[in-house]
Order: structure tokens, then C-alpha cells, then sequence
């Protein structure tokens, strides 16, 4: 199989493609010279959240950088489903590190095209991208270091709250009650322990980089946005991706994109964008939903539905959703107020 | 020719990489993962009004553009079923492949 070039033409609604704005405001996606990075012969699960998330991401970065694009990346679901030697999906120039060097990896290939002087004609860009466990787990030292080196490379995290390659281990990215391989629902507190775990855009934000923002599978053109604007900024930016995991969250192959969609209408994975530590955007939530619209087509939060609910647990959850919507001001103000 | 027979990307020694530093990947993924599918998606050509939202969500691009509606690679298409799930015109549907 040789290059794949993008088949389609032009798309449609605001959603996706919005054929009815000019030619220069369109999306990356919409766009006809869209760069297909990752080619359609992997590995990735029926449904993947994050093979969606990743070709859109590095499009849209590749767009952003006119095609001169380095990617490091470290193990885990998206290098095992779309590198298994010889073979690649990447259609761009792509490194494999270890599970947690990726940051570190990165900060060499923008230190190497300093000293070559590719930095500037032509402006070659560097892309460091894992998943939550390389990234919130093992990785987390060499990524808070290239945070404090300012280094100019966009870390992308692909977050699917756990390690879901190995077999649903807990990572620290998994969320509280959440059933995991590792975290059984048994005992006295089912599933992952509340209070644990780390949300990562906050601790990047806490280092005063220049670009830090989270998005979800389900709304694609903030998510391209988001990642244009970070392409435009120099120095370390980070971009925090919810992907849901039909086989980690126990959901229908078919739910990904409303998995994504729940998890940000109901509050509990906040969407917004921050520069130098300052919240400066948030995608709103016009009426917040239940967590329990979130919760309940998940596997993984199967034993708080059980016969005796775990009415307690539940609200826990939902006071957790109301804390970040409190703090992130996603709420929607109405008219007139 | 099998369908699994790999192409060569491009030539290490005419590009001048080393090759004993690190395996380096040369074939570009041949695999066809059709074969995974128990779910097909089907096309009501009708109702299909080429909004593209199926294009766009499609994990793994199987979507085709045709003069009048989407179809499918059936090749490359897993079957999950995002895109029938994510019209908003209802046209596509999923189908068990055993009929």
C-alpha cells in the first residue's frame, strides 16, 4: 500500500466541514489537501476514540506547520496499534521512544534542529504525543522538565484514563470509582479511590507555559483549533485529548463520540484553554447533565447501578462535575443576566 | 499477490539512513481490517444529504465520497458504528454481516 492521499472533497455543516465559510476559515478537515497522517491499515479497536483524536491532532498540526512536522512518541496505545515492525501508519517522519522518555526525546529533536538551524527556513516543528500513563505516569518527570526548559515542543496527551493497552490497569488519569484491573469493585470503596489521581492541564498550567488546553474526541473542530493556536505559539504547549476506550470504559464501539460528548456536558472533563497559566476560554455547557447519563452506559461504573445504587458514590461523582464547573465557569450564563 | 504483500515506503540506502542504529519502520500498514467486522454499515441514499459527519468521525477513514451520498471501504471498516450512530439524518444502518 503506497501513500493514501485524503479521498473526499469538500464537507459539509458547521459541525464538521462548514462549506458555507469562506475558503481561508475553513477547517482542516474540510480542507482537500488535508494531510491523512495516520493511514486506515492499523490496529486500533473498532470505535477507537483516540485514532480519531491523534489523525486529527497531527492534521491539524501538520497544516498549522505546512507539512514539516516531527513526531516522538511514546508507548502505548497508539504507538502498539500503529507500529508493529515493519510496518507504520504514520505517514509523517515519526520516532518511537520509551514509555516515559517521549518529553525528553522531543526536547533533543528541537535541540537538534536548533543547532542544524531548521527552526526557521524551513520551520520544522516538533510533536511529542502518549497517552495517559506515559504521560500523567511514567513520563511526568521528563515532561515537567521540558515544561521548566520552555522547550518548543507540543506535548499532545491522549486521554483514555488508564492503561488500556496492557489489560485497564489504573493510571493516575483514571477517575475516581472507576473499575480497572487493578482497582476491582469489591470491598468497601469499588472501583479507583476518590481523592487520588492528578489532573494534569492544572499541573501544566502551574508551570506558566505558554499554551495549555483540553479538548474531546467529540467536538473536532475545537479540537483542531485548539491545536492551530498552539502551533502559532512558540516554546512547551500542551493539549490534554479525552478519548474514550470502548474496551477500557466498557461501552459500545459506537458510543466513542457520545461518551465524549457526556463527559463534557455533564462537567466532569472541563474543555478549555489557557495561556501563561490563565484560563482565557472554555468550551460552555448550555445545561449540565447528570453524571449519571455519563456513568451509567459505562462498564466500569457498573457496580454503583447494581441492585442496592451507590446513591452516595453517585453524588460524590456529581458534586466532583459541579466543583469544575464552578471553577471553570462552564456554565453557560443566559441572556439577559 | 496476497493482499498482505508489503510495499516498500522508500529505500534506506538510497536515503541514506543508517540502518543499525534502530528497526526502522519501511512498509506502510498493508493490513486490511475488514475482516473484523460482525456490523456493516449501509447507506440509504435517499436520506443521505453528504453532511460528512460520518467522514469526519470514521476512526479509520473507510468513508467514500460518491456523486449523491457516502459509502463505505468495506475493506477497512471495522464496524463500529459510529457513523450510524452520529448521523444526523438517520440514513445509515447497521446490518449484521451474516445476512
Amino acid at each position: 500500500m503506497s501513500f493514501q492521499p485524503v479521498k473526499f472533497y469538500q464537507t459539509g455543516t458547521f459541525t464538521v466541514g462548514n462549506r458555507l465559510l469562506p475558503p481561508e476559515e475553513r477547517s482542516v478537515q474540510a480542507s482537500t489537501k488535508r494531510f491523512n497522517s495516520i493511514n486506515s491499515g492499523h490496529r486500533a479497536c473498532q470505535g477507537c476514540g483516540e485514532a480519531l483524536g491523534a489523525r486529527y491532532a497531527i492534521d491539524a498540526a501538520m497544516e498549522a506547520a505546512d507539512g514539516q512536522v516531527i513526531a516522538a512518541n511514546a508507548t502505548g496505545c497508539l504507538e502498539v496499534f500503529s507500529t508493529p515492525y515493519p510496518e507504520t501508519s504514520w505517514q509523517i517522519p515519526w520516532i518511537h521512544s520509551l514509555f516515559g522518555n517521549t518529553a525528553a526525546v522531543a526536547t533533543g529533536i528541537a535541540a537538534a534542529l536548533k543547532v542544524k538551524g531548521l527552526t526557521q527556513n524551513p520551520k520544522t516543528r516538533v510533536v511529542a504525543q502518549g497517552g495517559d500513563g506515559g504521560t500523567t505516569d511514567i513520563g511526568f518527570g521528563c515532561l515537567s522538565g521540558m515544561f521548566e526548559r520552555n522547550d518548543d515542543v507540543l506535548y499532545i496527551c491522549y486521554d483514555n484514563g488508564g492503561y488500556m493497552n496492557t489489560g485497564v490497569q489504573r493510571s493516575s488519569a483514571t477517575p475516581p470509582a472507576a473499575r480497572t484491573a487493578t482497582t476491582m469493585a469489591v470491598g468497601l470503596e469499588p472501583g479507583n479511590v476518590f481523592g487520588q489521581g492528578k489532573f494534569l492541564p492544572a499541573i501544566a498550567m502551574a508551570h506558566n507555559i505558554p499554551y495549555v488546553a483540553t479538548a474531546t474526541v467529540a467536538d473536532l473542530r475545537d479540537l483542531e483549533a485548539k491545536v492551530t493556536r498552539a502551533m502559532e505559539l512558540r516554546g512547551a504547549r500542551y493539549i490534554h485529548i479525552l478519548v474514550p476506550c470502548p474496551l477500557g470504559w466498557g461501552t459500545a464501539s459506537h458510543d466513542t463520540i457520545k461518551m465524549a460528548r457526556l463527559a463534557k456536558e455533564t462537567g466532569i472533563f472541563p474543555v478549555f484553554e489557557a495561556e501563561y497559566g490563565e484560563v482565557k476560554a472554555v468550551l460552555a455547557i448550555r445545561r449540565p447533565l447528570p453524571v449519571e447519563d455519563y456513568l451509567r452506559p459505562q462498564k466500569r461504573y457498573a457496580h454503583l447501578f447494581g441492585k442496592t445504587p451507590a446513591v452516595e458514590t453517585i453524588a460524590h461523582i456529581q458534586a466532583l462535575a459541579d466543583k469544575n464547573i464552578r471553577k471553570y465557569g462552564l456554565q453557560a450564563r443566559k441572556e439577559g443576566h | 499477490m496476497s493482499r498482505h504483500d508489503s510495499y516498500p515506503l522508500f529505500d534506506l540506502a538510497k536515503a541514506n539512513v543508517p540502518d543499525d542504529l534502530c528497526p526502522v519502520a519501511t512498509v506502510v500498514s498493508p493490513m486490511l481490517p475488514g475482516d473484523w467486522r460482525s456490523m456493516r454499515p449501509v447507506v440509504n441514499r435517499d436520506k443521505c444529504v453528504k453532511c460528512a459527519v460520518c467522514w469526519l468521525y470514521c476512526p479509520v477513514q473507510c468513508v467514500e465520497e460518491h456523486a449523491a451520498w457516502f459509502d463505505f471501504n468495506l475493506k477497512t471498516c471495522k464496524g463500529c458504528g459510529i457513523c450510524a450512530n452520529e448521523c444526523p439524518q438517520r440514513a445509515i444502518t447497521m446490518i449484521a454481516e451474516a445476512t
